[in-house]
Order: structure tokens, then C-alpha cells, then sequence
């Protein structure tokens, strides 16, 4: 039933169709690309189109288009070729650097051993100096020492003399003093 | 019977899109070669959207181009290139001339494709005479630059002696049948797809008449939808390949010689 009804329908719109196509003003009948009377109008104006897209084309958009794009070419050439450049630059900056690092390591190394020499030298001068008068000081000592031990010496050669005197007097001899004397002094030769 | 009145509403004409009529004054109207009909309004609108894109488009001059402009950039760069390989480095002086027919072949198809549009391309009077054009340039051309040699073209020197005169023949036969298939295989592909296109959409109004229209116009729009894209994608590849016939054509105009 539904598909009887959809061919009636067909049939009916396609009747309808010509009827529209056999009396109404400006539909179809059959292909309108084969109803040549309307080829000269579809030509000329063709004609006059294709001329104004030629003009527009190729005197205004071609020569825009082509020069944005060589520009962009040239840019991006130019761009690439300070990239580069740059580049370069950066390498002969890390290198600069690089020696600047290390002659600095050199100087310092330098400066270090300079400083050390001059300590050690400072620190041998003051050394000198200090043994100088530590042996000075000590010879000094030893000479007051010889001196005390002299006069220590002396003291106890009178003391024994006047001593000696006084036993041999108090023992009731009368000695002379020049006997005493000479009999200390071989005594403390002695001792 | 109930169906009868129904389907009073239903209208094929598909090939109504197709009429040239004039654009001003009453339907009848004859259409003289100087009449401003359809055909004018939607040539002009080619023109327009051409310039839009084109000119309006890269009217920055931008390094980093705007959206518009690489469109216009990538359909320059897209011919350009198409015309240095398929033709060779020396058919460049022809690009402006290939470029304008591509351009204007895949802006009418575009432009064809919106609704209640008038398609210039689907006419046989327009094809016939964009191809007549490349035809015409190329044999000139051919003569031009070298003279008989470039009937060199007919006379296949890589055959074996004896049966160079028949390919000759064949040779000049598919020569002169070019421009027929260049302009008829636009023409057909434009117009076929729009009929169809105007067939289904006929369908479509079919649920308000009768209960099959329940299935039917579903299926309608549906089919109409895919034929849409099928057209948008045929628009392309019809301006695509018509171009691409035209560099290899002008190949055999400067290099004749097989």
C-alpha cells in the first residue's frame, strides 16, 4: 500500500512537472545547457568575468601575493643567517670567557705563591732575628753567671781566710796571715 | 482517491536551477547576449569573492599572514607549484592565466553550492568555452615556439615505424577530442550532482502529504546531506583536475616532443 501510494505520488509530481514546464514562463524543458539560445549572453558575460579576474589577478594579487612571499623568504633567510651570526657570537663569548677563567686561575695561582715566599721570607728574617738575640741574651747570662760564680769564689776564699784566723786563734796559735792565706788557697786548689 | 490530492505538491524540477533568465523584468524576457541575467549576477559574484579573498585578504602585506591571507597565499603556492611540475619551470609565464581559471572554476563551484545559487559552471556554453581557451593557447603556443616540429606531437618516435601512421591518427583524434572531455567532464559533474541534489530535496516534503513520508524524508534529508558533501568535495577536485589537465596540455605545447 505505501509503496503503491509513493509511485502514484511520482507519477503524478513528474505529470505535474511538465505540465509546470509546458505553460510556466521560465521552468525547464529538458536541459537547459543545450538551449543554445542563451550560449551568446553565458559567453560574453563569461568573456567580460574571466578578463576582470586576469586584470585583477595579475596586475594587483599575483604581484602582492609574490612579493609577501619573497619577503617572507628573505626574512626567514635573513632571520636564519643572524641566528647564526649570533650564534658564532656566543660561542667566541663562552671562549673569551673560558680564557678569562682561566688566566685568572693563573694570576691567582701566582699571586698566591708570591705571597707565600714573601711570608716565608718575612717569616726566616724574624726567625734570624729571634735566634740572634736568644744567643745574645744567653751569652750575656753566661757572662753574669761567670761573674757571680767569681765573686762568689772570692767571698768564700775571705770568709775561709778570716774563718781559718779565727780557729787558729781561738785553738791559741798565733798564726800569721800570710800563712793562712797560702794555706786556704792550697786547700780550695785542692778542693 | 486521497493520494491524488496529496500529491499536487509534490515538484520535480530539477533542472529548473539551471535556466538563464534575465535578472530584471518579467520571466518571458528574451535573453540577448547583452542581458543582465543570473548568469551576470553570479560571474559577478565570483569576481567579488575572488577579489575578497585575494585582494582584501592580503591587503596587510602581512609577514605573519592573517588567516585570509594564508588561504590566499596556500591557493597561490597550491597553482604555483602545480603549474612548475606538471608544465616546467618556462610554463610559469602562463601561471597568472592558469591561476585565473582555477580561481574562477572553484569559486563558481563554491559558490554554486549555496542554496537557490545559480552554478555558471555547470553550463556546457561556459566549459566549452574555458576549454576552448587552454585548447586554443596551447596550439598556438605550440606553433609559436616550434613551428611544425610541434606536429612532432602526433608522430610517436619511441613506435616502431610501421605503426606510427595509425597512432598518428589516433594521436590527432585524441588531440582535437581533448577539449570535449576537458569541458563536458566539468559541465556533467556540476550539473548531475545539483539535479540529484534537487531530486532528493523534491522527496523531502513528501511527510507533510502522505504517510511513507515518515521513511521517505528522513532518508531525503539524509541523502541530501551526503550529496552535499560529495558536491563540496567534487567542486574542488572538478577545478582541480580541470587546472591540472591545462598544465599537462600546456607540457605538450612547450615540450612537444614525446
Amino acid at each position: 500500500m505505501a509503496g503503491n501510494t509513493d509511485t502514484h505520488a511520482v507519477a503524478e509530481a513528474g505529470h505535474g512537472a511538465a505540465d509546470a514546464a509546458a505553460h510556466g514562463g521560465g521552468d525547464a524543458v529538458g536541459m537547459p545547457q543545450l538551449d543554445f539560445s542563451s550560449w551568446p549572453n553565458q559567453i560574453f558575460w563569461l568573456i567580460v568575468t574571466l578578463v576582470v579576474i586576469y586584470f585583477i589577478l595579475s596586475r594587483v594579487a599575483l604581484p602582492r601575493i609574490a612579493s609577501v612571499l619573497a619577503e617572507r623568504a628573505g626574512t626567514v633567510t635573513n632571520d636564519i643567517a643572524a641566528a647564526e651570526e649570533l650564534k658564532l657570537k656566543a660561542q667566541e663569548a663562552e671562549d673569551a670567557y673560558n680564557q678569562a677563567l682561566a688566566d685568572a686561575r693563573a694570576e691567582a695561582n701566582r699571586i698566591i705563591g708570591e705571597a707565600k715566599a714573601e711570608i716565608q721570607a718575612e717569616l726566616d728574617e724574624a726567625n734570624a732575628k729571634a735566634d740572634a738575640e736568644i744567643a745574645a741574651r744567653t751569652a750575656e747570662s753566661e757572662k753574669a753567671i761567670a761573674d757571680i760564680r767569681a765573686n762568689a769564689v772570692a767571698s768564700v776564699e775571705e770568709v775561709a781566710k778570716a774563718t781559718a784566723a779565727e780557729i787558729v786563734a781561738a785553738l791559741g796559735g798565733s798564726a800569721d796571715a800570710s800563712t793562712v792565706d797560702d794555706a786556704v788557697q792550697s786547700q780550695m786548689k785542692g778542693a | 482517491m486521497a493520494t491524488e490530492e496529496h500529491s499536487e505538491g509534490l515538484v520535480f524540477h530539477p533542472m529548473d536551477q539551471f535556466v538563464v533568465k534575465p535578472l530584471f523584468g518579467s520571466a518571458g524576457d528574451p535573453v540577448h547576449w547583452y542581458t543582465i541575467t543570473n548568469v551576470t549576477l553570479w560571474m559577478f559574484l565570483t569576481i567579488v569573492a575572488i577579489s575578497a579573498l585575494l585582494v582584501l585578504g592580503t591587503r596587510g602585506r602581512a609577514v605573519i599572514p592573517t588567516k585570509l591571507q594564508s588561504v590566499a597565499e596556500l591557493a597561490y603556492g597550491f597553482i604555483y607549484k602545480m603549474v612548475e611540475d606538471v608544465a616546467g619551470r618556462d610554463a610559469v609565464r602562463f601561471f597568472p592565466y592558469v591561476f585565473t581559471l582555477f580561481m574562477f572554476i572553484v569559486m563558481s563551484n563554491f559558490l554554486g553550492l549555496l542554496p537557490t545559487a545559480f552554478t555558471t559552471t555547470s553550463h556546457l556554453a561556459v566549459t566549452v568555452i574555458l576549454a576552448l581557451a587552454v585548447f586554443l593557447t596551447v596550439t598556438i603556443t605550440g606553433f609559436v615556439l616550434h613551428g611544425s616540429k610541434f606536429l612532432g606531437l602526433f608522430w610517436v618516435s619511441s613506435a616502431p615505424l610501421a605503426i606510427r601512421p595509425v597512432l598518428a591518427v589516433i594521436e590527432v583524434i585524441s588531440y582535437f577530442v581533448r577539449p570535449v572531455s576537458h569541458s563536458i567532464r566539468l559541465m556533467g559533474n556540476m550539473m548531475a550532482g545539483h539535479a540529484v541534489i534537487k531530486v532528493f530535496a523534491a522527496f523531502a516534503p513528501l511527510i507533510l502529504l502522505s504517510g511513507v513520508g515518515v521513511l521517505v524524508t528522513p532518508l531525503s534529508i539524509l541523502a541530501i546531506t551526503a550529496m552535499y558533501a560529495l558536491e563540496t568535495l567534487v567542486a574542488f577536485i572538478q577545478a582541480y583536475v580541470f587546472t591540472i589537465l591545462t598544465c599537462v596540455y600546456l607540457k605538450d605545447a612547450l615540450h612537444p616532443s614525446h
